[in-house]
């Protein structure tokens, strides 16, 4: 194949099949070229897809899609070795207006990447991009295992480890400390015993993340599916590595814990995953467009690390790629001049205005670990002191516990951490 | 009832679905900077599926266990790490 389209799409995830998706739409010749067998087979998180992003490609897309279930309730764990804290949000709103729906990649990102086919992009499957073709220093197409293609932008939408950006000279390696290794499981369960388990009704569906039980900036995260469970871990690959241990064996501690292991018991594990999360925020995303080409979605590193948001701003940064495209045709500029309107509107959207909110946030988080480890202990504490019952009246408990508390972290330590926090989220 | 067993990677690899290419797309760039691994051997230690093993003095790759997460290659720039060709690799059915 040697064709020449308007734009060439590297990657059929969320970024790559809204940006197919909104060209297709505006009448442009569109192909969208996915190494995996089908679009979402080299896919997984450990999160949802939303309801206002994915509506602004198919209205009301719950109705047709492959959706698992719809997230009624939040819950934070905070947890120790031997004890948690539960902070959980239900709401009814959230069934009276779906926000976050649960689903499986290998199902979903086939569905999204038929959007963009329907509206008239081809879609090539089991095809890799091997490099950039470049001409003049321009970006002009992709070589790829099935022979090269042309087209006045690509759009590199190939993930976190996004070969293509590199290969245009305009990603620098990524730093250990930037991604986090995500490893996770897919168990089955009979319908019944999720919804027994968590309290649901039969479309309802719990996301739930903890910390405090491992090592570094980590975290563990479960979420409902229809019959199964999407269960895992992500750590910061730098403090993964400086902890000495191995990804599948924290895993198996984070499952095995007191608090976990009851809500796994008896499933039937499907799949085992893993994947990295481009976490390194607003400052290592870097240069998204040159000549001739644009990165999107993970590509872009375009997650939000604090509020595990990901897939939306995937669907939004492929949208105003798309749209910013559509519009550089007009006026035959593909230059990275005029393409530089995408990084000025992701600017003014929330995609980028979260990121520059959190801008700080990884590396306060990365020189104050304290953050995952010590708050929940002493919140697991203190609620455990307040319960105990023996011979100390109320008020040694409570001297007792502030003394803890003080000893743990000091006073100004305490009012430093609440001033930083008040600041980075105001 | 049998005792609870810890499930192994290979046990957890049984349940993936691999279609394997016959070229490896993992490679190491300079052996012999592994012999002397400035690292401790990171490739290994963050690899979660067990990919890499030092075994006679070098660097082992069973590639056909593979995710493609890409955290050996971020871990050290001595790995040699691309896409493998298209359809191959991990195909997974849920995601």
């Amino acid at each position: 194949m040697t064709e020449k389209f308007d734009s060439v799409v590297v990657g059929a995830g969320p970024a790559g099949s809204a940006a197919a998706c909104t060209m297709a739409k505006a009448g442009m010749n569109v192909l969208v070229i996915e190494k995996g067998e089908k679009p979402g087979a080299k896919n997984m998180f450990g999160g949802v897809i939303f309801r206002h992003h994915t509506e602004q490609l198919a209205p009301e897309f719950w109705k047709t899609a492959p959706i698992e279930r719809h997230v009624v309730e939040y819950q934070y764990w905070f947890m120790t070795k031997d004890s948690h804290v539960l902070l959980s949000h239900r709401n009814q709103c959230f069934n009276k207006q779906f926000n976050a729906f649960t689903v499986h990649r290998a199902k979903f990102d086939p569905w999204l990447a038929k959007l963009a086919e329907d509206a008239g992009a081809t879609i090539i499957n089991r095809t890799t991009a091997e490099d950039v073709i470049k001409e003049n220093g321009k970006i002009i197409g992709v070589k790829t295992d099935r022979g090269d293609v042309f087209a006045d932008v690509v759009i590199a939408a190939d993930g976190v480890n996004s070969m293509l950006a590199k290969q245009a000279g305009i990603r620098e390696e990524l730093k250990q400390d930037s991604v986090v290794l995500a490893v996770k499981e897919v168990i089955a369960f009979p319908r019944q015993k999720i919804e027994d388990r968590f309290n649901l009704g039969p479309e309802e569906g719990v996301a739930a993340m903890f910390i405090g039980w491992g090592p570094g900036m980590h975290a563990g995260f479960l979420y409902t599916n229809r019959d199964t469970l999407s269960v895992g871990i992500g750590i910061n690959l730098h403090d993964l590595d400086t902890s000495g241990k191995r990804p599948n064996d924290l895993f198996e501690e984070f499952k095995s814990h007191p608090s976990i292991a009851p809500i796994l018991q008896e499933g039937e594990l499907k799949e085992y995953s893993a994947h990295l999360i481009p976490e390194g925020g607003y400052d290592q995303v870097g240069r998204i467009f040159t000549d001739g080409m644009l990165v999107v979605g993970d590509a872009a590193m375009l997650v939000n690390a604090v509020n595990w948001e990901g897939t939306n701003l995937a669907m939004t940064s492929g949208i105003i790629a798309g749209q910013t495209v559509t519009d550089a045709k007009k006026s035959n500029d593909f230059s990275s001049r005029n393409l530089a309107k995408y990084r000025e509107k992701l600017e003014q959207s929330f995609v980028l205005k979260d990121l520059r909110q959190y801008r700080e946030l990884p590396k306060f988080f990365a020189s104050n670990p304290h953050f995952f480890t010590l708050y929940p202990e002493l919140a697991n504490e203190l609620i455990y002191s307040w319960h105990l019952v023996g011979d100390e009246t109320k008020q040694e408990r409570i001297k007792e516990a502030k003394s803890m508390l003080f000893k743990r972290r000091s006073r100004l330590g305490l009012l430093k951490d609440a001033y930083h926090m008040w600041r980075m989220f105001s | 009832m049998s005792a609870k067993r810890t499930m192994t990677i290979t046990d957890k690899l049984y349940r993936d679905r691999f279609k394997v290419d016959e070229d490896s797309h993992l490679w190491i760039k300079d052996p012999n900077m592994c012999v002397k691994c400035p690292f401790d051997f990171r490739c290994i230690r963050v690899c979660p599926t067990d990919v890499y093993k030092w075994q006679e003095e070098k660097v082992n790759i069973t590639y056909d266990a593979c995710v493609e997460c890409g955290a050996c290659r971020v871990a050290c720039y001595n790995v040699g790490w691309k896409n493998p060709k298209g359809g191959f690799g991990i195909s997974y059915k849920y995601g």
